[in-house]
């Protein structure tokens, strides 16, 4: 069910959103890093590990955050 | 070639970049997490022929190109970009010593010489922290009351670098700026940021359409990019009856909603230019 590709990226791995429970595709291409918004409850997530793929809520932003 | 890039989280804008480094042969991306990356004086190697620093926090992202410049890496933008483009008040001098034409600005050090400074300049002003972005703790002062309001609170609860106080006069931007971007010498792509807020930041909610990059435009954006260094960066524009103005200058730009705006492929022109400068061009 779960596919490898060849680069190391992955495809079509679920994952659970730490907010909100909801089971959410890791979008094909993902590396580990990535900031992505959980399409269920708009929580941005930062994915910290492909396999298994695993998620944890983005750090909050800071006071220098910034262009 | 080995391109490093320097990253915090992995936001759409630097997923743009990667793919666009992995069209080129022969480029191998070496990804730095400034989350993991320690230094060591005067001892650091690190093996890749160009740095580019996509940070998301300043602190490190100017730290990380001193260090990176130490150990003889050429970084995109530089650490002396970096320096004053990370501080709204570096901007203005350099602007104003390179004659880019910028809003009225007046810097005051005590909340007694700020509020005579911003009545001498006649209300609205706007107070900014000189360093900050995406539009954070700016303050549109349009009468004395609020201006000695703002003033004490900055003083009282503010960290020492509100105690500097950089004020500029406020310019009437009928619900739009510009945002223009820079890719060497050359005006690349511009979008207008259009908000019915004062502050247009599209971190703030300003919605972007696509604005026609003029010879007017082109002449004072890459002027600006020149006056704080060069590189890669994102310069905000007034238009004012005066002609055109340069708000700030961004040297960690932000472009991910941009690409389909203005059609142009803002990500592949950066790394077009990263690898002239791996090239020592």
């Amino acid at each position: 069910m779960f596919a490898k590709l060849k680069n190391g990226v992955v495809n079509k791995m679920k994952f659970e959103c730490p907010v909100c429970g909801a089971m959410v595709d890791l979008p094909e291409g993902t590396v580990i890093g990535e900031l992505i918004e959980c399409p269920d409850c708009g929580t941005e997530l930062e994915v910290v590990s492909l396999d298994p793929p695993t998620v944890k809520e983005a750090p909050q932003e800071e006071e220098d955050w910034g262009e | 070639m080995k391109i490093g890039l320097l990253h915090s989280l992995l936001r759409k804008d630097e997923k743009f970049l990667m793919d666009e480094f992995a069209k080129i042969k022969g480029v191998e991306l070496v990804l730095i997490d400034d989350r993991e990356i320690t230094f060591n004086l005067g001892h650091d190697s690190f093996e890749v022929d160009v740095l580019v620093e996509r940070c998301i926090n300043h602190s490190r992202a100017l730290h990380g190109l001193r260090l990176f410049e130490a150990a003889g890496i050429k970084c995109v933008n530089s650490y002396a970009v970096a320096t004053i483009c990370g501080d709204k008040l570096l901007t203005s001098v350099a602007l104003s010593e390179n004659h880019v034409a910028q809003p009225e600005i007046r810097v005051a050090f005590t909340e007694e010489s700020a509020m005579k400074a911003i009545e001498e300049m006649g209300f609205p002003v706007v107070l900014k922290p000189a360093v900050g972005s995406w539009g954070r703790l700016l303050s549109k002062i349009n009468d004395k009351d609020a201006a000695e309001a703002i003033l004490e609170h900055k003083t009282v609860l503010g960290s020492y670098h509100h105690s500097i106080f950089y004020i500029q006069k406020y310019v009437e931007k009928k619900g739009k700026d510009i945002r223009s971007f820079v890719v060497g010498d050359k005006c690349i792509a511009a979008i207008y940021r259009n908000s019915s807020h004062w502050i247009t930041n599209t971190a703030r909610g300003g919605v972007a359409t696509n604005c026609p990059v003029t010879e007017e435009l082109n002449d004072i954006s890459v002027r600006a990019a020149k006056a704080v260094g060069g590189g890669i960066v994102a310069i905000d524009v007034f238009e004012t009856e005066e002609g055109l103005m340069v708000n700030e200058v961004n040297y960690t730009m932000e472009y991910k909603n941009s690409i389909t705006t203005t059609g142009v492929n803002i990500p592949g022109k950066m790394v077009e230019y990263i690898l002239q400068v791996a090239e020592g061009k």
